[in-house]
């Protein structure tokens, strides 16, 4: 049942003509400046832990070198980097990118209303998580440094001061992890809201975009998963600073229950970001191979079977922390039917691609690239999942190759898919397409080279958590230090790569051409207004009268049909 | 009214015939659910396992934990009275009604501080054992929310007594139903069951 109580009268106007450079960038409540805000942030974040990576990456192929940039790595600054790079690139990288800066700009413009439904909290929600970046920033500073305990933040590792020697980071870290959940959750509920009662008169359940759709999913999944977490977290605090025992066995606590608490949020987490990943990936392939979408309401039902099943997986991360190994089989059980429904969704993309008139465009190169790399990510989890299998693999590098080629895929790849398709549209200039290109090729090479190794490495024996390999003779072979230093020198290519991408975004902003209306010939509504568009979106807000994949629909002179042409 | 001038056209709309503001209350709530969910879920957990707890909990006091679940459910009452009174459009009485609220919300935590002072002197600290790190982090997370739902309802009154968005004090009324609902859980999880 669709009722629209828009006031026909005030479907017109923008009275914010003249605003100062503060009012109009940094305190703006217009959805489209709060995605710059999330995805700069963010970016400036991901140059951090990509920073990070190169440090700890040299200790590991050249163990007790003086790293340019650095200096010795010593143990502590060891654990330090590579806590905050797992942290920073899954909490203030791939979060705010993902589903903030990308749900922030799409949702309004693909739903066809002028603003989020709370503008308001939309900018608290900004000012929140630029704290918890302040907040993070701080912990590195503090007596003893920042947090090493990894990003899981296990007891008694996270609750004792005596074994981790950061007491006040560790609390810092956990204030900016807290800090950063209450910004998300108010983003959340506002994307909910926003996609839920805003659409524009027309727009059906099935005429949503399948990206504003998993950005929503996404949403709720967040929503509800975060909440023992964040129990879990003040249970932490208090463990930490009042002398509780939550997590302590000797005073009657229990260390596992934090592992159930993060993980029972940390494995829907992982669908957190990749939903809208995959949602940006149907986007682009359907504009690029100038088709309709394969099964739109099997992607949409996939998507939401995949969040559910996602709450019953977790406990796969703890098969070796001791839990009983007949709930160990049933685990194993869930984790390898959820590999079904991601599987499903990439036939659905390659049905999509197979007969259409594709363009090898940067984007779509991207979303094609995505593909690729997810299907080994997924592919390896199947050995993980395995309970039995896992017990030998764990906490090797394996895992950390497994994770890589998915992550990589959700929070890089993805994220370098939508920039390119929607740079026009946000900043209204179009991209140097060869240099577009080289850097595509040059960073989905040199990322195969750097994991790829690193999968041999991991069943070889090399453990994560080690620091200096020459303390271990068996681990000194030179098939595995040349494995190790080509993973290294594989990095510092594919970050070298990244200028290639800071240049042409830099110069397209300044000289680029500048774009049309509709440059990809798309049928989603943000292609229907100004690039970029203006305060308020539209003068006049659209109506919309089909579904958004009516490509190459027979009979019409154009191969697209807008969501919101009458005939 | 210029509040409701500057808002965007989105805010209007309503696609599933539901107030937008009430929509978002409802998903605030299914948030904190879960984030009661976990604490409480942990803590019966732990209280499967650890027998020790029973002869903990016998020491909290029922006749003030009983008495503090009265004042919260006739606040209760007041909130719904309230949103009776702004349906009607009676913006000033719903902003008395709304003060009455308040009132057992305030009277809830004096007694609340009352009774964590005595437990405090009688050795019962937050670092006693994991039942008293229980009691104190939970009921500790729901005054919280106590505290932030009297001061949301005094901004609240302040409005809806010039009959200026009277849609908040259903608003602020479910909310704070949900908060008498958490109490009603902790009750008899950290009172009644000795």
């Amino acid at each position: 049942m669709v009722v629209q109580h828009a006031d026909p009268a005030h479907e017109h106007g923008d009275h914010h003509a003249t605003q100062s450079w503060v009012k109009k960038y940094l305190l703006s409540t217009d959805h489209k400046i709060i995605c710059f805000q999330y995805m700069f942030t963010g970016m400036t974040l991901a140059i951090v832990a990509g920073f990070f990576s190169y440090v700890f990456r040299m200790q590991m192929a050249f163990p007790g070198m003086n790293v340019p940039g650095w200096g010795l790595v010593t143990p502590s600054d060891y654990n330090m980097l590579v806590t905050n790079h797992g942290a920073i690139m899954i909490f203030w990288v791939a979060m705010p990118v993902l589903i903030a800066a990308f749900g922030n700009y799409l949702i309004p413009l693909m739903i066809g209303a002028d603003d989020m439904v709370f503008p308001k909290i939309n900018r608290l929600s900004y000012q929140i998580f630029l704290l918890s970046v302040v907040v993070l920033f701080a912990s590195f500073f503090v007596d003893g440094g920042g947090f090493g305990g990894a990003w899981t933040m296990y007891p008694p590792l996270m609750a004792k001061a005596e074994y981790n020697l950061t007491g006040a980071g560790s609390s810092v870290f956990l204030l900016a992890v807290a800090l950063e959940f209450v910004a998300f959750l108010l983003g959340g509920i506002n994307f909910v809201t926003t996609a839920m009662n805003a659409r524009a008169p027309g727009m059906k359940l099935y005429d949503i975009p399948i990206v504003v759709w998993m950005i929503v999913i996404a949403s709720i999944l967040f929503m509800a998963s975060v909440g023992p977490l964040i129990a879990g977290a003040v249970m932490m605090l208090f463990d930490q600073q009042l002398g509780t025992a939550f997590f302590d066995p000797n005073r009657g606590g229990d260390p596992i229950l934090w592992q159930h608490l993060f993980w029972f949020f940390g494995h829907p987490e992982v669908y957190v970001v990749l939903l809208p990943a995959i949602g940006i990936v149907a986007e682009i392939i359907t504009v690029f191979s100038r088709k309709k979408l394969f099964a739109y309401k099997t992607v949409l039902n996939t998507a939401i079977g995949t969040g559910i099943l996602s709450f019953t997986v977790w406990a796969h991360h703890q098969f070796v922390a001791g839990i009983d190994p007949r709930m160990a089989n049933i685990f194993t059980v869930t984790t390898l039917i959820i590999s079904i429904p991601i599987a499903e969704m990439m036939f659905v993309y390659v049905a999509t691609l197979y007969g259409g008139s594709i363009t090898l465009s940067t984007p779509m190169l991207w979303a094609l690239g995505f593909i690729g790399t997810f299907l080994i990510g997924g592919v390896t989890g199947i050995f993980l999942g395995a309970s039995g299998a896992d017990i030998y693999l764990h906490d090797t590098y394996f895992v950390l190759a497994h994770f890589h080629y998915t992550f990589f895929p959700i929070a890089i790849i993805g994220t370098y898919a939508g920039l390119t398709f929607w740079f026009p549209k946000m900043f209204g200039k179009e991209m140097n397409e060869t240099l577009g290109k080289i850097h595509f090729w040059g960073t989905f090479i040199s990322f195969n080279c750097i994991f790829i190794p690193l999968f041999f490495t991991g069943m070889l024996g090399d453990h994560r958590r080690i620091f200096d390999y020459t303390n271990f003779p068996e681990l000194t072979t030179p098939m595995l230090e040349n494995l190790r230093a080509f993973a290294t020198l594989s990095l510092i290519v594919m970050l070298g790569f990244q200028l290639v991408f800071v240049y042409n975004f830099v110069t397209s902003l300044l000289w680029g051409k500048k774009a049309e209306i509709n440059p990809w010939r798309a049928n989603t509504l943000e292609w229907t207004t100004a690039s970029p568009p203006p305060h308020g979106n539209w003068p006049v807000l659209p109506t919309v009268y089909r579904g958004p994949y009516e490509y190459s629909v027979p009979g019409r002179k154009d191969d697209f049909w807008p969501q919101d042409a009458k005939g | 009214m210029s509040a409701a001038a500057d808002r965007p056209i989105a805010t209007g709309r309503s696609a599933t015939g539901m107030p937008t503001g009430r929509l978002a209350v409802w998903w605030i709530i299914a948030s904190e659910i879960v984030i009661f969910g976990g604490l409480l879920g942990s803590y019966v957990m732990h209280r499967l396992a650890h027998d020790a707890f029973a002869e903990q909990a016998a020491h909290t006091n029922t006749w003030i934990g009983a008495f503090n679940t009265f004042v919260l459910l006739t606040s209760s009452l007041f909130a719904v009275q309230a949103h009776k009174a702004s349906d009607e459009g009676d913006g000033k009485k719903a902003a008395r009604l709304l003060y009455y609220t308040m009132a057992g919300g305030v009277i809830f935590l004096v007694v609340k501080a009352f009774e964590w002072t005595t437990e405090i002197q009688a050795g019962y600290t937050i670092a006693s054992n994991t039942f008293w790190s229980f009691y104190y982090t939970a009921a500790g997370i729901h005054a919280a929310h106590v505290i932030a739902g009297v001061i949301i309802m005094g901004i609240v009154a302040q409005t809806a007594k010039k009959n200026l968005e009277l849609q908040r004090v259903e608003l602020i009324g479910l909310y704070w139903h949900f908060v008498d609902v958490v109490w009603i859980f902790l009750f008899p999880l950290l009172y009644i069951a000795k």
